[in-house]
């Protein structure tokens, strides 16, 4: 298994190379540090000695990939591509355009983004699967068929649709919560609760549905027939032999994202007003921040190679017949 | 059929529906059963025939689409049909237990076998967790698991397919139950597995007076262990007695069809007796007899009105016009149970030379560890086989599965490639070759796989599948000659030219083997390898695909290499065979030589395994000990050394060397030493 791990990361590196190499074309050889310049200083004051300026300040003056004039090592180190690509592998995101220290917005905007998805995400979990085992345990009833009516109409509904209509309702008609902004402490549930609650009205519908099906697929088994042929009662069925079964592929579903948690909704933040990292990265692409974008989507492809990691490790532990080799 | 007072289940004119898209199927249309305590009563019948679902609605243990329309089940007198759920709770797994086809699907993939067992016991005798799990404990000892502690902890997938078995008996009997329902408990198990799960189930019966409703297709089970049987078809019970009478005097014209379309040893050189027609579509009431229209002793009353039940004495009794009162039964009883007149057609004992020869074929899967994958070890899937087989003869690869001989039927066409060896066919080293050349010379080389459900591409149509072959070899560039000699190819195995222009899906079993032949044969081939072609099949259909490979065989003169772990169908159709255990050839040479004077002690305890349909054969079980070990680590010596009821000391050290102990009859064992 630690064998296994290893050669996991290993394989890992090169995409991160590919994530890397790729983002930084996108970022310095399609869009010239020049081009970035005249965007951010806007039409009136671009000027080549503003341009030079700008460059300088951000370190956007060195050269792409050769620094000939430096002597040994530093050709290669004193480049664009060194300072602002390779450094992102030691988690050195540097300097935001804007002067910030990127790797502390990191650290600042984690906890508001982890507030929000970690509920939205258990919530979502602990209903859609006693929905969907609600649904299985009364299959073929009228119960069920109008379930699934329903969890296709919401699943048909925009997300924009859940947060607009959620803000308007529960903020502004029955004025329980704000409809937007964020505080520390323990304030900060009244503003995470209106998010979780969207999430969980923009997911429930598809993963309702999902479960479902998995739970039936399930209970069509030869093991459930066994277990029935036992004198077992259809609860044990369902909770012990069922649902063992259906939670690996849940489970491992669940696993995968769990990573990204981090980064958290682009949307959800942005709408209300959250500080986290999805609004972060919005906010870079509005002002045309490639710093932080450059970091953000690197960090991305960091966390996602190490969810699908996860995922395997827990399959190992959710699946006794997988063993990793 | 009387009621007895004794009896334990009374089934009475059990009548079970199943809703399938465009109508209902009356799968079971009226069985009466009657077990009594402490028996084995077998229910023998072809699939579709509605014997599972009379055992599922025993239980009520139906799937969603079938339902019990009428009828009743008496448990010791308490109708099982009647009682509410929760009661009927109780008497599953408790009075009336389980046990089913495919242990390895039946058994919960994420719980410990210990578990599993100890489920029931806490079900139904209220134990603590802890007392249960020792009593799972105590249930695997006694249906014959070594270690049973260190089992109990593990999980399914980590048994063998007859350990898992034991185990769906252990979890059976957690409850104690008066009957056992076993639905075709050996039909995915080897030979020398079946055996060994028969003699438990018959032990347990003895030991603890429980009554075994067997479910089966196979007339060799029921003769070897079961008392009374009832057979049959189309949903109804056509005829039932003690086991004996049946088989010494089969009555129902199906009875005795089935016995005639089994293959043996006295029905070699001639065609096997097969019934025409299909089991008729139940979805419409049938008004005669279910089998008239495949009777060839069916007249007008037969398609006119349904049959009643005839007792006939000693508990046999018949579903057929010819036993009605007053009519002569002497007249209506044909011959006993029939044995084709063999035509001896013509004695090929000539030794051709041989178009296929293989020598010291290795196949090796190896085995990768660790970070950089190092190989650690090899499988030895085919460790140094020899075959040689002539044109127009069949040579029979047997042994249990996992012994290697489909690896060897896949070696031989080139489509695993052999570690060593070499396989000559017609004159050219096939190892050797590769791209144009070995395409070129697939065309002779064509193979026939297992289950006719998987092998075939399920969105082509049956016409493209068959022409494939002959667009990828080019042997005929034009589209009409092709399509004309795909219609030939559907007649010449029996199918309708209609069939080109429907899908696989549309056909039985045996229709689609019958499409794999054609598949094959399309290009010609001089050699088909055939990968247990009718194990996935019904005996009467079996019997139409072994009818159909001989009579290609004398017409086209094929070779065949036959795949296959029913020695039934070797002793029919082979002239050669060759014993496989673990990757090498025990014994090998002509099959009445090999079968009927077997040197190898696998090749003896191999044959005592196979049921027998005689229930007054009396033959001995030579009982294996234990299952086929890992080829990844045979063991030293003789492979067979550890199971072998014959081992010597010399057998632990070395392998023995391969002599000849009768024309073309070659062994590999100690007890015959060269010369």
């Amino acid at each position: 298994m630690i064998a296994y791990l290893a050669r996991r990361l290993l394989y890992a590196l090169p995409i991160l190379v590919g994530v890397n190499v790729l983002t930084f074309f996108l970022f310095f050889v399609v869009n010239s540090p020049d081009d970035m310049a005249r965007l951010h200083l806007g039409v009136k004051r671009v000027t080549p000695d503003a341009i030079e300026k700008w460059k300088v300040e951000r370190g956007y003056d060195r050269p792409l990939f050769w620094n000939a004039p430096r002597p040994g090592l530093a050709a290669l180190t004193d480049t664009i591509f060194f300072q602002k690509s390779v450094r992102l592998f030691t988690f050195d995101f540097g300097r935001s355009d804007e002067g910030r220290e990127i790797s502390r917005d990191i650290a600042e905007r984690m906890g508001p983004s982890l507030a929000i998805a970690v509920p939205a995400l258990l919530v979502g979990l602990l209903v859609n699967v006693t929905l969907a085992m609600t649904l299985a345990f009364f299959r073929g009833t009228y119960l069920d068929a109008w379930g699934v009516v329903f969890a296709v109409v919401l699943m048909s509904v925009s997300s924009l649709f859940y947060i607009i209509g959620g803000q308007y309702l529960v903020g502004k008609l029955l004025r329980l919560v704000p409809i937007s902004g964020y505080e520390g402490g323990l304030d900060a549930v009244k503003f995470i609760v209106l998010p979780v609650l969207v999430s969980l009205a923009a997911g429930v519908g598809s993963g309702t549905r999902w479960y479902r099906t998995l739970f039936l697929e399930e209970l069509g088994r030869d093991y459930v027939r066994t277990a029935r042929a036992k004198g077992l009662a259809e609860r044990a069925v369902l909770f012990k032999h069922v649902l063992r079964n259906a939670l690996i592929p849940i489970l491992t579903g669940v696993v995968v994202v769990l990573p990204l948690l981090f980064l958290g909704s682009l949307i959800t933040e942005a709408f209300f007003g959250i500080p986290g990292l999805g609004s972060y990265t919005i906010d870079a692409i509005h002002q045309q921040d490639f710093a932080v974008v450059r970091a953000m989507v690197f960090l991305g492809s960091v966390l996602y190679i190490l969810g699908l990691l996860l995922t395997d490790i827990s399959y190992t532990l959710v699946d006794p017949r997988v063993r990793l080799e | 059929m009387t009621a007895s007072p004794r009896a334990l289940l009374e089934v009475r004119d059990l009548r079970v529906s199943l809703s399938v898209p465009g109508g209902t199927v009356r799968a079971v249309d009226g069985v009466d059963l009657t077990v009594m305590p402490g028996e084995t009563h077998a229910i023998l019948g072809e699939s579709g025939c509605g014997k599972s679902m009379t055992a599922l609605s025993i239980l009520r243990l139906l799937p969603a689409a079938g339902r019990v329309v009428d009828g009743s089940v008496r448990l010791d007198g308490t109708d099982l049909l009647r009682l509410p759920e929760d009661a009927m709770r109780a008497v599953r797994g408790r009075r009336v237990a389980m046990i089913f086809q495919e242990p390895q699907s039946s058994l919960n993939p994420v719980l410990t076998v210990g578990d599993q067992i100890a489920e029931g016991v806490r079900r139904h005798q209220g134990l603590s967790r802890r007392a249960a799990l020792r009593r799972a404990v105590e249930l695997l000892e006694a249906v014959g698991i070594p270690d049973p502690s260190r089992r109990a902890s593990e999980y399914p997938h980590q048994l063998s397919g007859g350990m898992k078995q034991r185990v769906m008996i252990a979890t059976a009997l957690a409850g104690e139950p008066d009957l056992l329902i076993a639905d075709e408990p050996t039909t995915a198990l080897d030979v020398t597995i079946q055996a060994q799960v028969l003699e438990l189930l018959d032990q347990l019966r003895r030991e603890r007076g429980m009554a075994v409703l067997l479910i089966t297709h196979d007339l060799g089970v029921v003769a070897e262990s079961a008392q009374r049987v009832a057979v049959m078809y189309a949903g109804q019970v056509v005829e039932e007695g003690v086991t004996a009478d049946l088989f010494a005097r089969p009555l129902h014209p199906y009875t005795r069809k089935l016995f005639a379309a089994l293959p043996a040893v006295g029905k070699r050189g001639g065609a096997l007796e097969v019934i025409p027609g299909t089991v008729p579509s139940l979805t419409a009431h049938v008004p005669g007899c279910r089998f008239a229209p495949r009777c060839d002793q069916a007249w007008a009353l037969c398609r006119a009105a349904a049959p009643g039940w005839h007792p006939l004495g000693r508990g046999q009794g018949v579903r057929c016009h010819l036993y009605a009162e007053g009519r002569d039964r002497a007249r209506s009883l044909p011959p006993g149970p029939a044995v084709v007149p063999a035509s001896m057609a013509v004695p090929r004992d000539v030794t051709p030379t041989p178009l296929l020869r293989v020598r010291g074929l290795q196949v090796h899967f190896p085995i990768r560890r660790g970070l950089l994958q190092r190989v650690v070890g090899q499988v030895r899937a085919v460790d140094g086989v020899d075959l040689d087989l002539a044109a127009g003869r069949t040579l029979a690869l047997v042994g249990e599965s996992g012994c290697g001989k489909t690896t060897v039927g896949h070696a031989v066409l080139q489509l695993l490639r052999p570690t060593a060896g070499s396989v000559r066919f017609d004159g050219e080293e096939l190892t050797r070759l590769s791209g144009p050349r070995l395409r070129q010379r697939r065309r002779e080389l064509q193979i026939v796989f297992q289950d006719p459900y998987a092998s075939m591409n399920p969105r082509m149509l049956v016409g493209d599948i068959v022409e494939e072959g002959m667009l990828a070899q080019g042997t005929l560039p034009d589209r009409t000659a092709r399509r004309s000699r795909v219609a030939d190819l559907l007649a010449q195995v029996g199918l309708d030219p209609g069939a080109t222009d429907r899908y696989p899906h549309e056909f039985s079993g045996g229709q689609r083997q019958r499409v794999a032949i054609a598949r094959a044969l399309a290009v010609e081939p001089r050699l088909v390898v055939c990968d247990e072609p009718t194990s996935a099949l019904d005996v009467s259909v079996q019997a139409q695909i072994l009818n159909l490979l001989r009579n290609l065989q004398d017409h086209l003169g094929l070779a065949y290499l036959f795949i296959t772990h029913n020695l039934a169908v070797v002793e029919y159709l082979a002239h050669e065979v060759a014993v496989m255990y673990l990757g090498r050839i025990v014994e090998r040479g002509p099959v009445g030589a090999v079968l009927r004077g077997p040197a190898h002690p696998y090749t003896r305890a191999l044959l005592s395994a196979v049921p027998v349909p005689d229930p007054a054969g009396g033959r001995a079980v030579i009982h294996l000990e234990g299952e086929l070990p890992s080829p990844s680590q045979p063991p030293r010596g003789c492979h067979f050394h550890p199971r072998c009821p014959e081992a010597r000391d010399l057998c632990r050290e070395s392998y023995p060397e391969t002599v000849g102990v009768g024309t073309g009859h070659r062994v590999a064992c100690h007890l015959h030493p060269p010369s």
